[in-house]
C-alpha cells in the first residue's frame, strides 16, 4: 500500500519534512493536566495516527493543533509546537492564519445548514475568493476530492442536512480541501458513520495523503492499521509509544502498547 | 405524604438489610402494585383530566372568537354609514363634525407607519449587536447579569416610556432639530424603538445561542475570525428565530398605544414630514374612548373600525413573518 503511493509521489521519502514538531508539550485544563510532556515529529504527506483509551488527550491533541483548543475556557499550554519551524502556541501566531493551512475534520459531521455548494465556497470566500467562475471550479475540484461529486453534482443547490451522515463527512472533507490545506487534522472521522461510509473515508484518506498531511485520531485499532504510516499511542495523557504503525501492531515495545492493541483494557 | 415518606425511608432500610442478608423477600413490583392500588382513586383524575385542560383551552380560543366577531360585527355597523371607499381612499380623518365628518385611515396608518419604521430603525441595528454581543462574545459571567436586565427593561409599563418621550427625549431633540414640534413622530418613535429593543435582543440571542456550536468550529477550523463566524454562520442559521423577534417587536410597535398617545399628539395627516405632531390608530382609538362619545353614534362604531384595520395590520405582519420564517430557515 505504502509503496504504491510513494511511487505516485514526486517527494523522496528522504526528503520529507517535519509538519509538526511537539516538544514538551504540556497542557492543563484548569487545575487537571490533559497532556504531559508530549514529543511527536509529525512527517509531511503521510497519514499519522493517534490511537488510545477514551479520556487519554487525543481529541486534547490534535486540537492543540489548530489551537481550537483555545475555545475551551481556562485552558493553560507550556512547551512547544513548531509547525513549519514556527511556535504556534506563540501569542503572536495569527491562529486564523494557522488554521487557513491546516484543516479539520471533526467527530460528527457538521456542515453549515446550507446548501452542498455554499458548504463548500465558505472557506474561499470567507478568504476574499469572490469570482463565481472560480468557486464554481474549487468546489466542483474539492467535492471531486473528497469522493463525493458524483453523488451531488446533481443537486448542489440542496441543502447539506439532506445528505446521509456519511457523505455529509466527506461534504467536511470536501469543505476542508476547497482551501488547499497543507494539513488535515481529523478527529475520530468516522465513529459516527456506518461501515460502508468508514471504508469510503479511508479509502479517500489514501488518496489524500499524496497532497496533503493527515494526522487521524481513532480508537479504532484496525483502522489505524490500516491507513496510516506511524502511530502514537497515548495514555493518560502521555504519548507511550510513537512508531512505524507496523512495528507497534507488530513487535510493539513497551508492555502497555502491546495490553492496548491485543485489546486488554480500553 | 409524611407519611408516605417515612414509609419509605422505612422500606429503604428494609432492601439494605434484606440485601446484607442475601434473602430476597423484598419485592419492589410488589410495592409498586400496592401504590398502583391506593392511586386507583385517583383514576378518575385521568379521566376528568383532558375535559378540564380541554375546557380552559376553549374557553380561550373561544374568547378570542368573540373578540373578532365582536369587531367584525361592529365595524359592518360602521360600514353602513361609511362607504368602504372613503375609509380607505379619503385623505382626511375627521370624524368630529356632527354634518360633515371625513372618515378616510390613511393619515392615522401614516401616523402608525411613521413611528413604526423609525422604531424599527432604532430598534432592530440595536437589537440584533446586542444579541451577537451576548451570544458570540459576553463571557457567561457578563450575560448572566445583562440578560436579566434586558428581561426587566421589557416589562416596564409603556406609561412610563411615553413620560420618558416627552419629558425627556422631546427636549434633547428639539436642542438638536429646532422646527421640532412638542408632539411628534420622531421622538415617540425613537423611544418605542428603544422599548422593543431588549425584547428582539433577548429572544435574537436565544435564537443564536441555540446554534450548535460544533457550526462554529466547523467555521473556526476554517480559518474564520469570530466576527465571520457571527455573521456568516450563527446569523443565518438563527434568522427564523431572528427574523420572528423582529416581527414581534413590529407589531408591538404598531399596536403601541401609550407611548404616542402621551408624545405623539392628535393631528391626524398624511405627511412624510415626521417633526410635525401626528395620530397613530391606537391614539385615536384612546382619544375617542375617554371623550364621551355616545354609544351607537358613527364616532363610536369607528373605534372598531379603525381596530379592525390594525388586527388586519397585525395579522399581515405575523402571517408575514411564518412565511419568511419557513422559507428561509436553514436547517439543521
Ligand atoms: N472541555 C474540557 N474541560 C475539562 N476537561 C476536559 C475537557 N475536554 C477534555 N477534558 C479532559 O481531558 C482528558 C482528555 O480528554 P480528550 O482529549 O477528550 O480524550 P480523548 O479524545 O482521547 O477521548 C479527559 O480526562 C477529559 O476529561
Ligand atoms: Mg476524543
Amino acid at each position: 500500500m505504502e509503496t504504491s503511493t510513494a511511487a505516485a509521489k514526486v517527494v523522496n521519502p528522504q526528503e520529507k519534512k517535519i509538519v509538526y514538531k511537539t516538544s514538551d508539550l504540556d497542557l492543563w485544563y484548569g487545575d487537571n493536566q490533559a497532556l504531559k510532556k508530549i514529543n511527536l515529529d509529525i512527517m509531511e504527506n503521510e497519514v499519522t495516527a493517534i490511537i488510545g483509551p477514551s479520556g487519554c488527550g487525543k481529541s486534547t491533541y490534535i486540537k492543540t493543533l489548530n489551537r481550537m483548543i483555545e475555545l475551551v475556557p481556562g485552558v493553560r499550554t507550556s512547551g512547544e509546537i513548531l509547525y513549519r519551524g514556527k511556535n504556534i502556541l506563540d501569542k503572536s501566531y495569527q491562529v486564523e492564519e494557522l488554521r487557513t493551512k491546516v484543516g479539520m475534520v471533526f467527530q460528527k459531521p457538521n456542515p453549515f445548514p446550507k446548501s452542498i455548494y455554499e458548504n463548500v465556497a465558505y472557506g474561499p470566500k470567507i478568504h476574499g475568493i469572490r469570482d463565481k467562475k472560480i468557486l464554481d471550479q474549487i468546489v466542483e475540484k474539492s467535492l471531486r476530492g473528497a469522493a463525493i461529486w458524483d453523488e451531488v453534482k446533481d443537486r448542489l443547490n440542496q441543502n447539506a442536512y439532506g445528505l446521509s451522515g456519511g457523505q455529509q463527512q466527506r461534504l467536511c472533507i470536501a469543505r476542508c480541501l476547497a482551501i488547499e490545506p497543507d494539513v488535515i487534522l481529523m478527529d475520530e472521522p468516522t465513529s459516527a458513520l456506518d461501515p460502508i461510509s468508514t471504508l469510503k473515508v479511508e479509502e479517500l484518506v489514501q488518496e489524500l495523503k499524496k497532497e496533503f498531511s493527515i494526522i487521524i485520531v481513532t480508537h479504532n485499532m484496525q483502522q489505524a492499521a490500516r491507513i496510516s504510516k506511524k502511530t502514537a499511542f497515548f495514555l493518560n495523557g502521555e504519548v507511550v509509544e510513537f512508531s512505524e504503525t507496523n512495528k507497534i501492531f507488530s513487535t510493539p515495545a513497551d508492555k502497555r502498547t502491546e495490553d492496548y492493541i491485543t485489546g486488554r483494557f480500553g | 405524604m409524611v407519611k408516605c415518606a417515612s414509609h419509605l425511608v422505612i422500606g429503604m432500610k428494609g432492601v439494605f438489610k434484606l440485601a446484607t442478608q442475601n434473602t430476597n423477600s423484598f419485592s419492589v413490583q410488589k410495592m409498586i402494585q400496592e401504590k398502583k392500588k391506593k392511586k386507583s382513586a385517583g383514576g378518575i383524575t385521568e379521566k376528568i383530566m383532558p375535559y378540564i385542560l380541554f375546557l380552559t383551552a376553549a374557553v380561550s380560543v373561544l374568547t378570542t372568537i368573540g373578540i373578532v366577531l365582536t369587531l367584525i360585527f361592529e365595524t359592518f355597523l360602521f360600514f353602513d354609514a361609511v362607504s368602504i371607499k372613503e375609509f380607505f381612499t379619503a385623505k382626511v380623518w375627521y370624524p368630529f363634525s356632527e354634518t360633515n365628518g371625513s372618515f378616510g385611515i390613511l393619515p392615522l396608518v401614516m401616523g402608525t407607519l411613521k413611528v413604526t419604521v423609525i422604531a424599527a430603525i432604532v430598534a432592530v441595528p440595536i437589537g440584533l449587536a446586542s444579541a451577537i454581543y451576548l451570544s458570540e462574545y459576553a463571557t457567561d459571567s457578563a450575560r448572566r447579569i445583562i440578560k436579566p436586565i434586558l428581561e426587566v427593561l421589557a416589562g416596564i409599563p409603556t406609561i412610563v416610556y411615553g413620560f420618558f418621550a416627552l419629558t425627556f427625549v422631546t427636549p434633547i431633540l428639539r436642542d438638536i432639530i429646532p422646527s421640532l414640534e412638542i408632539f411628534n413622530a420622531l421622538s415617540p418613535g425613537i423611544v418605542i424603538g428603544i422599548m422593543i429593543t431588549p425584547m428582539i435582543a433577548s429572544l435574537s440571542e436565544d435564537a443564536m445561542t441555540s446554534v450548535p456550536n460544533s457550526m462554529r468550529e466547523g467555521a473556526l477550523a476554517l480559518g474564520a475570525t469570530k466576527f465571520e463566524v457571527a455573521i456568516k454562520v450563527v446569523l443565518p442559521a438563527a434568522i427564523s428565530g431572528i427574523v420572528a423577534s423582529i416581527v414581534l417587536g413590529i407589531s408591538r410597535a404598531i399596536g403601541e398605544t401609550m407611548i404616542v398617545a402621551v408624545a405623539g399628539g392628535s393631528t391626524p395627516n398624511l405627511e412624510w414630514d415626521i417633526t410635525g405632531s401626528i395620530q397613530t390608530m391606537t391614539a385615536y382609538i384612546v382619544q375617542v374612548s375617554q371623550g364621551d362619545v355616545g354609544y351607537g353614534t358613527t364616532i363610536y362604531y369607528s373605534i372598531y373600525a379603525v381596530g379592525m384595520t390594525l388586527f388586519v395590520f397585525t395579522l399581515v405582519m405575523n402571517l408575514l413573518a411564518q412565511y419568511i420564517t419557513r422559507r428561509f430557515r436553514e436547517e439543521y
